[in-house]
Formats: C-alpha cells, sequence, structure tokens
C-alpha cells in the first residue's frame, strides 16, 4: 500500500463522510459549508489522477463562486427549518435500502470488472507534461464550438438569473427619452373650443323634508 | 495493493447513491435538492475523469469541462428561481409548488 493509495482512501472516507452530512444536516448553512468540503476532497481525487486543471477549477469554480452564491442565497433566507424536516425520518427507511442496494451492486459490478492499472512503463500523454496545456490543445482546436456553445449558455445562464431577480421600483417617475425624441408640437399643447361663458344652472332645490 | 480504476469508480458510486438518499430524505427542502444534485454531477465527473487517466484519453477531461459549465449556470438559475420562489410564497417548501396544479 503506498502513500497514493493511502491518500486515496483518506480523501474518500472525508468525501463521503461530508456529502452524508450535506444531506442529513439540520441547517442548510452547515449543509453548504459541508459541500464546500465536500468539492474540496473531490478537487484532491482529481489531483491524484493528475486532472490539476479541472481539480483547481473545481476549487475555484465550485467553492469559490457557486457555493458562495449558496451561501448567499440560504443566508438572505428566513427558512423556517423545521418545517422542511417534516416526514425527514418517514422516507429514511425506503431511502437507506435505495441507496445501500445502489452503491452495493454498483461497487460489485465495477471492483470486479474494472482492474485497469496505472502501468508505468506506458507512455501516458494524458499525465505527461502540463496537463491544462494538453486540455487547451484540445479545446481550442477540436472542441471550438463546443467551447463557444458553452460560452453563450454561461451568458443566458446570466441574463436568465437577472431578469428573474430584477425587481423594478414601480413607484419612480421618469421620462421615456424615446418619447421625447418623437414628439411633435401638435403633441405639446392641444387647443380645445369652448365657450367662454356658460349659462348658469339653475340651482336643484332639494326636498328639505325628511323622509319617513 | 494499488488503486485500479475500480476503486475510483466505485467511489463515484458510493457518492451518486448516496446523492439520491439525500433527494428521497430532503423531499421538501428545495435548496439540499439543489446540493444532492450538484453532488451526483460530481460524482459523474470523478468517473469521467478516472476513465480519462486510466485509458489514457484527454476526452474524458473535456467532458468533464463541459460539465462544469453546464452545472453552474443550472445552479446560478436554480438559485434565482428559488430567491422569485421565496420572495412570492415566503417558503421553499416543495409541496407548495402546486400552482400548476390542474
Amino acid at each position: 500500500m503506498n502513500v497514493t493509495t493511502g491518500l486515496f482512501y483518506v480523501f474518500s472516507a472525508v468525501l463521503l463522510f461530508a456529502a452524508f452530512r450535506v444531506i442529513t444536516a439540520r441547517n442548510p448553512v452547515h449543509a453548504a459549508l459541508y459541500l464546500v468540503l465536500t468539492f474540496f476532497q473531490a478537487s484532491m481525487i482529481w489531483m491524484l489522477l493528475k486532472a490539476e486543471f479541472l481539480s483547481i477549477t473545481l476549487v475555484l469554480v465550485y467553492v469559490g463562486a457557486v457555493m458562495v452564491l449558496f451561501l448567499f442565497v440560504v443566508m438572505m433566507m428566513d427558512i423556517n427549518v423545521e418545517n422542511l424536516r417534516v416526514g425527514f425520518w418517514k422516507h429514511f427507511p425506503l431511502a437507506a435500502i435505495v441507496g445501500v442496494v445502489i452503491a452495493l451492486e454498483m461497487a460489485a459490478v465495477l471492483m470486479g470488472g474494472f482492474r485497469l492499472v496505472d502501468d508505468p512503463n506506458a507512455v501516458n500523454a494524458v499525465a505527461e507534461g502540463s496537463n491544462a496545456k494538453e486540455l487547451g490543445k484540445l479545446l481550442f482546436t477540436q472542441y471550438l464550438v463546443q467551447l463557444e456553445v458553452a460560452a453563450a449558455i454561461l451568458l443566458v445562464a446570466m441574463i436568465a438569473a437577472i431578469a428573474l431577480t430584477l425587481r423594478a421600483r414601480k413607484d419612480s417617475k421618469y421620462v421615456s427619452p424615446g418619447d421625447q425624441v418623437r414628439v411633435r408640437s401638435a403633441d405639446r399643447m392641444t387647443l380645445v373650443k369652448m365657450d367662454a361663458t356658460k349659462a348658469a344652472v339653475a340651482p336643484v332645490v332639494e326636498d328639505l323634508e325628511p323622509k319617513a | 495493493m494499488t488503486l485500479t480504476l475500480g476503486h475510483f469508480l466505485s467511489l463515484g458510486a458510493m457518492l451518486f447513491a448516496l446523492s439520491v438518499v439525500g433527494i428521497f430524505l430532503n423531499r421538501r427542502n428545495l435548496i439540499v435538492l439543489l446540493m444532492a444534485i450538484e453532488l451526483m454531477l460530481l460524482a459523474v465527473n470523478t468517473n469521467f475523469v478516472a476513465f480519462s487517466h486510466y485509458l489514457h484519453d484527454m476526452h474524458g477531461q473535456i467532458f468533464v469541462f463541459f460539465i462544469l459549465t453546464v452545472a453552474a449556470a443550472e445552479s446560478a438559475i436554480g438559485l434565482a428561481i428559488l430567491v422569485l420562489l421565496f420572495r412570492n410564497k415566503s417558503s421553499i417548501s416543495v409541496d407548495e409548488l402546486n400552482t400548476l396544479k390542474g
């Protein structure tokens, strides 16, 4: 058992513990913080697999941006936690059975069927040299169109998030510049034809007697 | 005992199973549901990176890159919808999302 194997088991144990705490934490803020820990451990495991660029991206993008966004949203809302946990333990037996079955079956198949090991003598183009350089070469040649599409998706997501949460003030008074430019002199003043004096209207005599 | 591809795939499977359990347990809490979806994507990404490493194929990591992009967009829009929901209903319980029910 070499160092890498030991590190793998340590990272995996912390990862699974943190993931378990994410789904069982009472407080959503704690869940978000445990999710940060989970992403960090996953990034370390990717580092063991010599995917340096992606593992750093995971920390920068997920821990730095997405999880901070999660924390902002969680802390912005005044959530009644107890109300959300009604029926939590009612579903637990079914959930545990489903989860254990999934994990055991997949582990049984995967541990038996995928015995690939790192061959130290083989020339590994993925692990050799700069990981970011290899990734960049592929991204900017073979996957250029997909990269542009990904950028467009991010732009659409940004616009959608802003448009969804934007709340314009309803009581603000403003002048529309378009209307100002398009105005004609005829729109500014309207002449109304009417008599200079009006005939006096005879006052209506009210019935002063109280009604029965 | 050296690490095989199966070790990493099993880790991904366990993480995926945990997040499925999380979706079962937190059926009312929309925030934790979003977090469980993020965990699922993380499990899938771990599988991709492991395959990429052991099969000496860089394309798996490219795929992870795009999954990360889409997941970031998804969580941004999901959280925006969540904020909107909380503003209108003062609650994030999934049970109250029945406006479209006929």
